[in-house]
Parts: structure tokens; C-alpha cells; sequence
């Protein structure tokens, strides 16, 4: 694992001869791939695309109000994304390797600002450039759901401030842009950024499909929100399919941005996998593996083997709106049940896809912060394994009452319902490590408790979908919208909030301001309380989801709702003025281990250099070893490649045992080692 | 590092029982929960008991929310507790407890009751999907769980028995066709004719055959505990017995289907069993000339090829039920 890495090396810098090379003798400077050219290719390409889709399939117009087609358009989509990632640079070396030139990339990577919009191999650029795109597609997603919020402030008969497919294209593009542009949310910067930290890697194992599976969101980004210029989409982020095969051009920006993103998906999944199978540091056992990498690796293996399925299902739906298959038309031979086992047999690991990070960063984050061992490492790397395997026998749970197998139910309710053992092993973990530990409040910790606290509602709101007879009542309600919300929202986004405090210090080198960080925590918890406990009600009493007009009996719920939302906009806008505040304006410099953390990603400089380490550490202990008063061993060597005999002690278990080791390794090892602050 | 200023000091008392303390309050607060639950919240509980399927549903809810109370409760409880006296306040961290290993004891009892608990709402549930004939969810196009009486296979659904009040057991049909964005409902023990308005007879057996013309709809008479999904060439068959009590119910379209879904709503009626008949006889009359004029009854609707000019039911359909499978 170590040669491996030792045989990359950074390639050293250049020095142009004189005069320059010829490359840069030849071209002038505004051709060299960068995010303005890949700007003008990719809308050079939606014009080319556009045209030749016009010239396949020009009298093909089916609808008036664009006077476009359907072909025009994909194909528009598909080659706009093609110039981007060739204006961006990101064919240069596969391309040149297939000539057999040298690859453009060979030169010195670029420093400073602008590296951070250049297709770039640096993981922990990849990492910075997910964290800010996710952010910005989070927010944009939000507005839209303020949006949502908004509209349903008044019932029927009142005022309107959209019209019905205005209401429903913002409801696709919320649902959307959550669901799939948010896919990656945590795997993409802090998976980026962190495994490789975390595992003793120098880099990633591809990097050049690391920079590619960010490069493609920006484009799906993009294609999304430009439905709203054809007409939108009416289907929701499920795109159900006689509805989707309907529907006026929006649908087929839904279609190829959710295409790019399932592409993206697999091709980080791909490249996370690999580094952890194979880029791990002597030492770092799978016994040892941060709960964090564990998942990582969960997730990965589900956005390898789901996102496939749903990109068939999308090709399916992209034929039927374009050559004129009937795949989903049953008067043609087709089946409306076709999209919706496709659709949820991705679906359903997707959910888990965004509920696995979550669980990973809670774990990692909770020992650190109670300062105790983490009970049953064991047990919760097998409830996230579990997890991850009994997510694919569940998705007919979404189809209980649509006629389909309806002799399976029992089947899948039983699935279902077990899924909450190995869900189970996470709360196990979490209530015996803070048993007895000494738990500090810092911000991190508390969105790590405000994660468990959530999920908890949304995990055993949950097990009241699995049972058919509940679901015969809750099926398609508002409860449903509720009970996801709890697990994603409540979950997933506290995590990632709670990862942003806790590794944003390590990231840059400066502190996340205290105070208003706690401001932004309770009002973001009491916000979101405020507005899903409320929609679980409305549910209950029979709203169905995705409604523009309802009964004014549910006006008050509905309105508390919505004042929620507005409370959770507030603590966005806190977060940001936060985040502003800390990192440009107060830029207070970060104690090297402000956490008093364990873990590997902290023994290295902050913030770490471009190689994270300067040789590969030696992983010597667990990384939730806190306060072991028998043998207080630190969690790595960073002094490199250790002797044979160093090695054989690590194997053996055995440590502290050499001279080698028996000083501390470095700053911040361990708790009691942190230089500075008081 | 394990130096004198990071281990805690010596407790000067005996260390309370922090397990025994937590169990009381967890055992306090559960049977106070559930008391409400069962006494106070079930007998209002969503969505009523005016059919045998929607009190089905309301026991299931409260049985449910009773096991749920005291997960919550202990979670809650073990993570306050904690919190309060598990934690360090000050800006020095300390080391919690160490332990040697990971109880066994503690991880195979976790499991084991989790395990319980899941296996046990299993065969709840189970039991109640299948005893009450389905749940008033929709069962496909040949139902496997029927209330006495029921067809047991399409043909049989096409050429119902007649219904006449008191004839009980008999079965009354009501055919349900969803449409962007209407619901319409057809009648084959009377004449096969079609209303926009949906009257329900007491203490009767309802089959719903539940299909739709275009897109995916869902039927959803909340009052009535039915759901099923209405889909373009599919008979979607959901049971549900109504009691003794009349009222007036709505029923919506619970799954998205264009933009006046939320639109898809009309008021259904039960009333009795006298009532609806006069009512039913009444509109069969007064329908028959328009009725002449439908489709013939049929388990599903396909839009013909050759009805591209606007007739979606030109007479070339051929009026036998299509096979859908399942």
C-alpha cells in the first residue's frame, strides 16, 4: 500500500525555457483550460447540440409553448456538458495519452485562488470546491423550500403567489436539488478532503475522476435550474412516469441533470473505494479504520451500485419522450409500475445513501467529544454494513398501495422493520459512549446530539410507514414528508453542519466564531422542530404531500410550518454571516488540535501541506483510544516508514515497546499534548 | 499523558445508581404516556372509525405510537441524563471512564430486544393486513386477502351480484376512475352508469376496483381508511366494510398527477342502506340515456389507437376486462 504511494511524487515545477514553451509561445493564455473557457465551450456546445438536434428531429415539436423539441434539447444538454468539460480541461490527459503526448497537466498545478476553479488532481481542493458547491446547492434548495413554505401559508380560496405549475416545478426543483445534487454532501467534501488524511494517503486513488465527479455537478446544477425556462417539470424529484412522459420540456433538463449526477456519484464511489481498499498506511487495519472511512466506504458501495439502475431508468424515460418508445404507456405495452420499481429500487438505497454519512460523522465525532473510548467499534461498523446491505430488499415499502405484489407486503414490511436492527447498533453505540464520559458542549457536539435526537424521530416515524395498515393512512401524507425531513434534514444536514464546525478549523487554520455558532445551532434545532412536529400533524390528519390549495382547517399547522422554515432561513443566514466573519474578517488563528482529537486527519500540520504527510505514518493504536490509563500509546508515527522491527511490534499489537516510538510523535498526539491555548 | 491533572478526582461520595434512577423515571413516564395514548388520544385518533378499515388503522396508529413511547423516552432519557451528568463544563477536557472491552452482555441484549421488538410489530402487522382483508389498501388486480363474499377472480368482479338493502353479506362494487384531474365512479350493479358523486350504504362490504385513464392517481377517502394507487390499465381492488354511522367523508388524489392535483378532491356520503338505494335507482334511471352512450363496463380503459380524433372509448374497444397480471 505504502510503495504505491511513494511511487507518485508531485511532479517538480517546471521552468519554462526561454521564452516560454512552445505551448505557451503558440497559444495565448486564454485557451489553457479554465472555468471561462469551459463556460464559452459549454454554451457553444448547448447552441451546437441544439442545432443538431433540430436537424434529427426538427419537425418533431411537440410542444408549442417552447417550439423546441425534446431531441434538441437532451442533445443540447449532453454536448453543452461535453464543451464544459473539455473548456475545463478535463479531457487533456486522456486525450493526450491517447496521442501519446505529454499530458498538459504534467505542469506545475496551479496556486492561489484560481486553482480552486481549475479541474485540479489536489483532493483537498476537490474537497474545498464540493464543501462550497454543496453549500451553494443546499441554499439554493432552500429558497426553494422557503418558497414551498411560502405558497402554503394560505389555504384555498385565498391569496396565490404562484401559479399551480410554477408550485410544482419549485416542489421538483427543492425535492431535486436535495435529493440528488445533495447526494454527495458529505462523501464529497469531507469524504474528499478527510479519507485520504484519515487512512495515512497522500492523495486519492484517481484524481483525475475525483476532479471529474465534482466538475459534472456544476453542469447538472445548471441543467436543473434552467427547466424553469422550458415549462419546468410537474412530476416531483420521483418523476413518475405516464406523468413524466406528459409532461412539457422541463422533464428532460430533470432527466439529463439527474443522469450527470448518478454519473458523478459512480465515479466518486468508484474512486472512494479504491483509495480505502487500497491506500490505507501500515497499520491502518480495518479493525482501526476511522468510523468516518467505514461510511464512506457504506456509502460508496451503494452510490456504485444504484445510481446504475437509476441511470437506466432515466435512458428508458429519455426514449420514451424521444424516439417514441412506450416503455412506461400501457395502452402501447408499457407499464406505469416499470418507473416505479426502477426508480425506487435506486430510490431506496439513495435514502440510505444520505443517512450513512450521517451516522459516520456522529460516531466519529461523538468519542472525541465525551472523551471515552467508542463502545462496540465492532457493532457499529456492522450496523452501517448492515445497513447498507438490507437497503436493497426494502423499496416496495413505497408502492404498499399501489397494487403491485401486494402479496409481498408482509415481505417488505419484515425488511423494513429490520432495517432499524442494524439502525439500532448506531443508538447502542452512541448511548454507551456517552455513559459515563465527559461530555464538552462545544458546537460540534451539539449538532452531533441534535443528529442523534432527530433521527431518532425519523428513524421511529419510520417504522410506523413499514406497517401497511399505518401506511394505508400516512402513505403519500404529509407524514411521509415529515418523517424524510427528520431523517435527511434532521440527520444529515446537522451532521454536516456539526463536520463543518469540527473540521473547518483543521481545513483552513482559523476558528469558527463560538458564540455565533451556538446562536446558529439552537436556532436552527428549535426551527426545525417548529416546522416538521407541526407537518407530521397536518399529515396525520389527512394532507396529502405536494398539494398547491388545502382545507383551511390546516391553515394554523401549516403556518407554524412555515414560520419554522423562515427560523431555519435566519439560522442560514447566521451560519454564512458566520462562516464570512470567521474565515475573512476575524481570521483568528486555530489551535493545532482544538477538538483534542485522535484522529489521524490531526496529527499533521494545520492546515495540512500539499502531501497531508511527509512520509506514510505508522498507524500504531485505535483512534478512539481516549484516556486509556494502561498503555497510553499515541495514534501514529509520523516520522515515516518505520524500521522492520517497529513494524513487526505494530503487528504484533504490541507498542511503546520500541525507542523508536516512545516520544511523543508530534504536536497534538494525544490530549494532553496540545501546544499554545488555554 | 494519563498525568494527575486529566484524571478526574477521586469521588468524595458514593456514586449514585445512575441505571436504577433513569429506569424509574423511564417506567414513570412510559405508563403515563401510554395510559394517555390508549384512554385519551386513540378514540380521536386519524382517521375515525367509520369503516372497518380506518378503525383498523386507528388501533394499528395507537398500538404503534404505545411501542414507540418508550424507545423515545428511554433515548431521550439515557441522552438527557448524560448530558447533565455525564458531561464537563469546564474548558480543560477530562477523560471519561476507560473500560477494558466491549460488554458482550450489553450488545447481545440490545440486540435481542431490538430484535423483539421488530419481530413482534412484524407479526402485528401481518395479522393486521391480513385479517381485515388487506386494510383498505389497494391489493392489485386479484386480491388475495377478501372479506366473505368477495369475487375472487376479474370475471367474477364484471358480473357482480345484484345489491339490494339487507342483503347482507352482498357485496356492493364501486368502480373508481381517476382522470387529470376528476374522480368518476361507475356502478355495475346498477346499469354500469357512471356518477361524479359518490353516496356509500351502511353496514356494507365495499370492493373499490380502482383504475385510472392517463397518469398514476392515488383514491383516498381518508374517513374511509382506502388508499389505492390508480393506475392507467390496472384494476386496483381495495376493501373496506362501512358500520352503522353515516356521514360525509372527502376523498383526494394522494399521488402527483399534474398540476390540479391538489384539485382532485369531491365529498362521498354514507348513508342508509334505503337511502342509497333510492339514491342509486334514482340516478340509474336518470342516467340511462347517457349511460347507453359509455364504453361498456370494464375492469380497465384503454384509450384506443383509433380513437385519436377525441373518443377515448370508441366502440371498436373490445369490452372484455385486459389482462393486467400482477
Amino acid at each position: 500500500m505504502a510503495i504505491d504511494q511513494e511511487l507518485y511524487r508531485p511532479p517538480p515545477p517546471v521552468t519554462p525555457p526561454e521564452g516560454g514553451s512552445w505551448r505557451q509561445r503558440v497559444i495565448p493564455w486564454w485557451p489553457h483550460p479554465n472555468i471561462l473557457t469551459g463556460i464559452l465551450l459549454g454554451a457553444g456546445g448547448y447552441a451546437l447540440g441544439h442545432f443538431l438536434g433540430n436537424v434529427i428531429a426538427g419537425n418533431w415539436a411537440r410542444f408549442g409553448n417552447t417550439n423546441m423539441n425534446d431531441v434538441a434539447l437532451i442533445i443540447g444538454y449532453l454536448v453543452a456538458t461535453l464543451g464544459f468539460l473539455v473548456g475545463i480541461g478535463a479531457l487533456n490527459y486522456p486525450v493526450a495519452k491517447i496521442f501519446g503526448l505529454d499530458p498538459p497537466l504534467a505542469k506545475a498545478a496551479p496556486r492561489g485562488l484560481s486553482r480552486y476553479f481549475a479541474y485540479t488532481p489536489d483532493h483537498k481542493v476537490v474537497g474545498w470546491q464540493y464543501l462550497i458547491g454543496m453549500l451553494i446547492y443546499f441554499f439554493t434548495g432552500g429558497m426553494f423550500a422557503l418558497a414551498i413554505r411560502t405558497e402554503l401559508l394560505f389555504p384555498r380560496y385565498h391569496s396565490h403567489i404562484f401559479n399551480p405549475e410554477t408550485y410544482l416545478t419549485i416542489v421538483g426543483i427543492h425535492g431535486t436539488m436535495m435529493m440528488m445534487m445533495m447526494t454527495s454532501v458529505i462523501v464529497g467534501p469531507f469524504g474528499n478532503y478527510f479519507v485520504p488524511l484519515m487512512i495515512g494517503a497522500k492523495r486519492m486513488a484517481y484524481p483525475r475522476l475525483e476532479a471529474l465527479s465534482f466538475w459534472l455537478t456544476p453542469p447538472a446544477y445548471i441543467i436543473l435550474l434552467s427547466t424553469m425556462l422550458v415549462g419546468g417539470f410537474p412530476t416531483g424529484w420521483t418523476g413518475y412516469a405516464p406523468l413524466a412522459n406528459e409532461a412539457v420540456q422541463g422533464m428532460d433538463g430533470y432527466e439529463v441533470a439527474f443522469a450527470l449526477m448518478a454519473l458523478s456519484l459512480i465515479i466518486t464511489s468508484v474512486n472512494m473505494i479504491a483509495t480505502i481498499v487500497d491506500f490505507r498506511a501500515p497499520g491502518m487495519r480495518w479493525t482501526r479504520l476511522p468510523m468516518f472511512v467505514w461510511g464512506a466506504l457504506t456509502t460508496s458501495v451503494l452510490t456504485a451500485l444504484a445510481p446504475p439502475v437509476l441511470f437506466a431508468g432515466l435512458y428508458f424515460m429519455g426514449m420514451d419522450r424521444t424516439v417514441g418508445t412506450a416503455l412506461f404507456v400501457d395502452a402501447h405495452g408499457g407499464s406505469s409500475y416499470l418507473w416505479e420499481n426502477v426508480f425506487w429500487f435506486f430510490g431506496h438505497p439513495e435514502v440510505y445513501i444520505l443517512a450513512l454519512p450521517g451516522f459516520a460523522i456522529a460516531a466519529e465525532l461523538l468519542p472525541v467529544f465525551t472523551r471515552r473510548r467508542l463502545f462496540g467499534y465492532n457493532v457499529s461498523a456492522a450496523g452501517m454494513i448492515g445497513v447498507c446491505f438490507m437497503s436493497w430488499f426494502v423499496w416496495q415499502h413505497h408502492l404498499f398501495v399501489s397494487g403491485i405484489n401486494a402479496d409481498m407486503r408482509p415481505l417488505f414490511m419484515l425488511t423494513t422493520e429490520v432495517i432499524s436492527i442494524p439502525t439500532g447498533f448506531i443508538y447502542l453505540v452512541a448511548m454507551a459512549t456517552l455513559w459515563k464520559g465527559k461530555l464538552r458542549f462545544e458546537v460540534p457536539s451539539l449538532f452531533v446530539l441534535a443528529f442523534y435526537l432527530n433521527f431518532l424521530i425519523g428513524g421511529v416515524s419510520g417504522v410506523f410507514l413499514s406497517d401497511v395498515p399505518v401506511d394505508v393512512t400516512v402513505h403519500g401524507s404529509f407524514f411521509v414528508q415529515a418523517h424524510f425531513h427528520y431523517t435527511i434534514m434532521g440527520g444529515l444536514i446537522f451532521a454536516f453542519f456539526g463536520a463543518i464546525y469540527y473540521w473547518i478549523p483543521k481545513m483552513t487554520g482559523y476558528e469558527m466564531n463560538k458564540t455565533l455558532g451556538w446562536i446558529h445551532f439552537w436556532v436552527m434545532f428549535i426551527a426545525f422542530q417548529l416546522t416538521f412536529i407541526p407537518l407530521f400533524i397536518v399529515g396525520e390528519l389527512g394532507m396529502p404531500r405536494r398539494y398547491f390549495e388545502y382545507a383551511p382547517k390546516w391553515a394554523t399547522l401549516n403556518q407554524t410550518a412555515s414560520a419554522g422554515a423562515y427560523a431555519i432561513a435566519i439560522s442560514m443566514i447566521i451560519f454564512v454571516i458566520n462562516l464570512v466573519y470567521s474565515m475573512v474578517w476575524a481570521r483568528k488563528r486555530s489551535v493545532e488540535n482544538p477538538w483534542f482529537s485522535r484522529g489521524l486527519e490531526w496529527q499533521t500540520a494545520t492546515p495540512p501541506p500539499p502531501d497531508n504527510f511527509e512520509r506514510i505514518p505508522l498507524v500504531l493504536s485505535h483512534p478512539y483510544d481516549y484516556g486509556n490509563p494502561i498503555e497510553d500509546i499515541p495514534v501514529a508515527d509520523l516520522r515515516g516508514v518505520p524500521t522492520p522491527a517497529v513494524l513487526a511490534a505494530s503487528a504484533a499489537g504490541v507498542s511503546g515497546g520500541s525507542d523508536e516510538i516512545d516520544d511523543p510523535p508530534g504536536p497534538g498526539a494525544g490530549p494532553g499534548d496540545r501546544g499554545g491555548e488555554q | 499523558m494519563a498525568d494527575a491533572a486529566l484524571t478526574p478526582a477521586a469521588p468524595a461520595q458514593r456514586e449514585p445508581h445512575h441505571f436504577a434512577r433513569i429506569f424509574i423515571i423511564w417506567l414513570v413516564a412510559t405508563a403515563i404516556a401510554d395510559i394517555l395514548i390508549w384512554f385519551f388520544l386513540y378514540p380521536h385518533l386519524a382517521p375515525g372509525r367509520l369503516t372497518s378499515s380506518a378503525h383498523g388503522d386507528q388501533y394499528d396508529m395507537t398500538v404503534l405510537l404505545m411501542c414507540a413511547a418508550p424507545v423515545l423516552f428511554a433515548v431521550w432519557l439515557w441522552f438527557g441524563y448524560s448530558c447533565i451528568y455525564f458531561s464537563n463544563r469546564g474548558t480543560v477536557p477530562e477523560d471519561g471512564a476507560w473500560y477494558e472491552r466491549d460488554s458482550v452482555a450489553i450488545q447481545v441484549s440490545w440486540i435481542a430486544i431490538t430484535s423483539l421488538i421488530v419481530f413482534g410489530l412484524f407479526v402485528f402487522g401481518t395479522y393486521e393486513l391480513i385479517a381485515p382483508a388487506g386494510a383498505g389498501g389497494g391489493e392489485g388486480p386479484s386480491a388475495i386477502w377478501r372479506p366473505p363474499g368477495a369475487p375472487s377472480s376479474s370475471y367474477a368482479a364484471l358480473h357482480p351480484k345484484p345489491w339490494k338493502p339487507g342483503s347482507h353479506p352482498a357485496l356492493l362494487e364501486v368502480q373508481v376512475i381517476g382522470q387529470q384531474w376528476l374522480w368518476t365512479f361507475r356502478w355495475p350493479q346498477f346499469g354500469g352508469m357512471e356518477t361524479t358523486s359518490l353516496y356509500l350504504p351502511t353496514n356494507t362490504t365495499i370492493q373499490f376496483n380502482v383504475t385510472s385513464l392517463d397518469v398514476i392517481h392515488s383514491f383516498w377517502p381518508y374517513r374511509l381508511g382506502v388508499k389505492a394507487d390508480a393506475n392507467p390499465g390496472v384494476n386496483n381492488v381495495a376493501y373496506t366494510t362501512t358500520t352503522g354511522q353515516t356521514h360525509s367523508f372527502t376523498y383526494r388524489c394522494d399521488e402527483l398527477c399534474g398540476i390540479w392535483h391538489g384539485d382532485m378532491i369531491g365529498t362521498g356520503h354514507v348513508v342508509s342502506q334505503a337511502a342509497f338505494y333510492r339514491w342509486a335507482t334514482t340516478e340509474e334511471k336518470k342516467l340511462a340515456p347517457l349511460t347507453r352512450h359509455l364504453p361498456p363496463y370494464s375492469l380497465t380503459y384503454t384509450p384506443s389507437l383509433h380513437g385519436a380524433g377525441g373518443g377515448l372509448y370508441p366502440q371498436l374497444d373490445k369490452p372484455t376486462p385486459k389482462s393486467t397480471g400482477s
